[in-house]
């Protein structure tokens, strides 16, 4: 296993993603191939390019939740590297409690768990004990702006941004190096932008490292220390 | 990184000409949840049966890492054992609650009875640690003198769970936890063996049909077709990007509500 | 003298010799229920056909038999199955406790302390005291071949959930040797402590389950109970009215048909001596 450089969270050989269809006949579905890049400590890399191009397909597959059909994904876990593309499960969900934590574009509602006790059991899960999680998890929504009305309700009922909110609560409930994010604040207004973005910059300067997506231009331009176009490895034809 | 809690080689189940289990093979690492899921005659049920011993294997085996850390062969083990093993440190929660409880014992009683079996012989601290079990199974403590065949299906079903997770089991088998339970109650229990999946570190093994069972209970995921392990990974990894047909089937085939 | 149709005690000798081997078997693993081959008896199933049995198989012609019924000499079951073995065995019976070498009991202990030279025979109905919870025989024997007893102990936790103490007060489940559990036969859990290391020789049949145990003399016996509802023994709050015992099981005797009642002795023998000691006492 190769050495990452120093300061280096991830790095991307390769990478290649193609979909077979077998619900229709075995059809192919290629969508990326040849994807290299980094991720540094302190800084966050955003894919970009048009819509279906493959961002999402890649941030995935960083995370593990896709199949890289080529290439590998190098983790740093400390003084040890680990391929998500080759890696076993177990150590996967190892690395997702304490090294790469991802925020979605929606909240999976589960129901009857209140939002506060959502954001708890994750910081609780990257190794916090009860107490240190639910403040943790108060300190985080209450920077996010959500209602401390809300905090014992189970999100189903709110509104997308809320939700949304608890859901960027929780993916940075942990202390973990590498944050994945996908359209993180697509559903949220200004100010409530405004509170990610303060997030991630304060995690940036604690050395923590981000590959995301942002459609929001102006988030992106806040944000982005690099961009990575992906249409430069796409075999999708724009949507 | 520690030996795994539950190694299952090459087991193989026949019946006749139809071949219940072909050559499966798997590993559970303590506090994993493990889902099993297929569809009626896929071999799921006949699986989780022949890891929990309740039926003997054509061939195959399956080893467990006890409490002291050795690692047996549940054929190894003589039956009063496997019998100890099943009450102390292993649970089976049924899908059918009447036949992982004692109907006309009290919920105290049934609660009790694994605490009673393993030697203890205080009524105070039993019936203490019965209603504690029914508190944390959301079971009103009034209730405790009842007996089962006076409770709701739902409430059944948690009270086989208390039964069941009483001595603190490392290994929790579960077939169909949910089935036939209407869809309040449902969730309800999810919630519950989520949360107590979580809180006791319990390494579990569930049989469902349902995929959003699957999601929300287990790490990881077997799924089976006619006998055989047909994809198996992360259980978000193979519900969003399931590679074999069978399981883009299953995965498609499903209505969201 | 008139030609016995019987064999002696009415059973043929390989039944006896079987029966006996069930016995050997029944005093080798004390507590542990042995099958037999339960034969058919001219009384019918319920009536003592066990304890018959084994009488039969164990008494000889120098034996003295007593039997009781509840504790006394002179009911129906008692009289009859005295007469039966009068009968067939021509053995010489008694009332008298300490005269008896075999004696038959139906669900009491006799109150006289019993002899190495005596064995007490007990009929049983139910031999299994885990039918209750299980019904199933293979479950049960399995049970008590792995020891796993903690289903006797919900009943126990049962009765005190439900009544606030240990309601059972007869055929009160007890461990034998440290080892297997038994159902004593319906006697009052009064009489629990005398099997425990008693002298005698105690042999448990049961006719219509097919089921001999045993337990031999001077063997731990101790009832079942949990820390905090210790087991104890029942203490009437009257005396006998004929003898005035205080240490004996008492029968609650109504005597009329406005509430009254009396207490009296259930063992008749017991109840006699003591009455007859005392009228000595005064005359002398």
């Amino acid at each position: 296993m190769s050495a990452l450089v120093p300061n280096e969270l991830l790095r991307v050989e390769s990478l290649a993603k193609t979909f077979t269809l077998h619900l229709h006949d075995g059809a192919l579905l290629s969508v990326v191939h040849g994807v290299s890049f980094s991720v540094m400590a302190g800084e966050c890399v955003v894919l970009g390019g048009p819509s279906g191009v493959g961002k999402s397909s890649i941030l995935k597959m960083v995370s593990g939740n896709y199949l890289a059909r080529e290439g590998r994904i190098l983790v740093a876990d400390g003084e040890r590297v680990v391929d998500v593309a080759r890696a076993a499960p177990r150590e996967i969900l190892d690395l997702r409690r304490r090294v790469v934590g991802s925020v979605s574009q929606f909240l999976r509602v589960i129901p009857r768990v209140a939002a506060l006790d959502i954001v708890a059991a994750a910081a609780q899960e990257a190794g916090l004990d009860r107490e240190g999680s639910r403040a943790r998890a108060a300190a985080l929504l209450a920077r996010l702006r959500l209602p401390e009305a809300l905090w014992r309700l189970p999100p189903a009922t709110f509104s997308g941004g809320e939700q949304q909110r608890v859901n960027v609560a929780r993916g940075f409930a942990g202390a973990h190096r590498l944050l994945v994010l996908d359209e993180p604040t697509a559903s949220l207004d200004a100010d409530n932008r405004e509170a990610v973005i303060e997030l991630i910059a304060e995690r940036k300067a604690e050395g923590a490292g981000f590959l995301a997506i942002f459609h929001d231009e102006d988030v992106r331009a806040r944000v982005a220390d690099r961009i990575v176009d992906v249409s430069r490895f796409s075999d999708r034809e724009a949507a | 990184m520690t030996a795994p809690l539950l190694s299952v080689r090459g087991l193989c189940k026949r019946y006749g000409a139809i071949d219940a289990c072909r050559d499966i093979s798997f590993a559970l690492e303590e506090g994993e949840a493990l889902a099993i899921v297929g569809e009626s005659g896929s071999g799921k049920t006949t699986l989780l049966n022949l890891v929990a011993g309740a039926l003997q294997a054509d061939s195959g085996e399956v080893v467990y890492r006890m409490r002291d850390g050795a690692a047996r062969a549940l054929s190894s083990l003589s039956e009063a054992e496997r019998r100890a093993l099943m009450r102390t440190d292993w649970g089976f929660v049924h899908q059918d609650a009447s036949r992982g409880l004692r109907m006309n014992v009290s919920a105290g009683g049934n609660i009790g009875e694994r605490l009673m079996a393993i030697g203890d012989r205080h009524y105070g601290r039993i019936r203490a640690a019965a209603l504690d079990w029914l508190a944390r199974v959301e079971i009103a403590a009034q209730r405790v003198d009842d007996p089962p065949s006076t409770y709701s299906g739902g409430m059944r079903q948690r009270l086989q769970i208390a039964r069941n997770l009483v001595t603190g089991p490392r290994l929790v088998f579960m077939d169909e936890p949910t089935g036939g339970l209407d869809v309040s109650v449902q969730a309800r229990l999810l919630d519950l063996l989520r949360g107590l999946i979580a809180d006791m570190g319990l390494a579990a093994i569930i049989v469902t049909h349902d995929l959003a069972v699957a999601r929300l209970l287990s790490h990881r995921m077997l799924v089976m077709k006619q006998g055989e392990v047909i994809e198996s990974g992360l259980t978000d990894r193979v519900l969003d990007d399931p590679q074999a047909p069978y399981t883009q089937l299953l995965v498609s085939s499903v209505l969201a509500a | 003298m008139t030609a016995r149709p019987y064999n002696f005690a009415y059973l043929d000798e390989q039944t006896k010799r079987m029966i006996r081997r069930a016995i050997l078997k029944a005093i080798a693993i004390p507590g542990y229920q042995v099958p037999f081959a339960s034969r058919e008896m001219p009384m019918p199933y319920g009536w003592g056909t066990g304890g018959v049995q084994v009488t039969a198989a164990i008494i000889g012609p120098d034996d003295v038999l007593k039997v009781i019924d509840q504790g006394a000499d002179d009911t129906t079951n008692a009289v009859s199955i005295r007469a039966f073995f009068a009968k067939t065995a021509d053995v010489a019976t008694t009332t008298d406790t300490t005269q008896a070498t075999i004696i038959q009991t139906r669900h009491r202990v006799p109150e006289t302390p019993l002899s190495g030279e005596q064995i007490l025979v007990y009929q049983v109905p139910i031999p299994e005291p885990l039918r209750f919870l299980e019904p199933r025989e293979t479950e049960t024997r399995t049970m008590h071949a792995l020891a796993e007893y903690g289903v006797m102990h919900v009943k126990l936790y049962e009765d005190i959930a439900r009544h606030g103490h240990i309601a059972t007060t007869y055929a009160y489940p007890a461990r034998v040797a440290d080892r297997y559990i038994m159902d004593p036969s319906p006697i009052p859990k009064f009489d629990n402590p005398k099997l425990d290391d008693c002298p005698a020789l105690q042999l448990f049949g049961a006719g219509r389950e097919k089921r001999i145990y045993a337990i031999p003399p001077f063997t731990r016996v101790v009832s079942l109970d949990f820390e905090d509802h210790p087991f104890e023994r029942t203490k009437f709050d009257a005396a006998c009215e004929f003898c005035g015992a205080t240490d004996s099981f008492l029968d609650e005797v109504v005597i009329d048909d406005r509430g009254g009642r009396m207490f009296v002795c259930s063992d008749t023998d017991y109840c006699e001596k003591r009455r007859a000691a005392k009228t000595k006492d005064v005359a002398q």
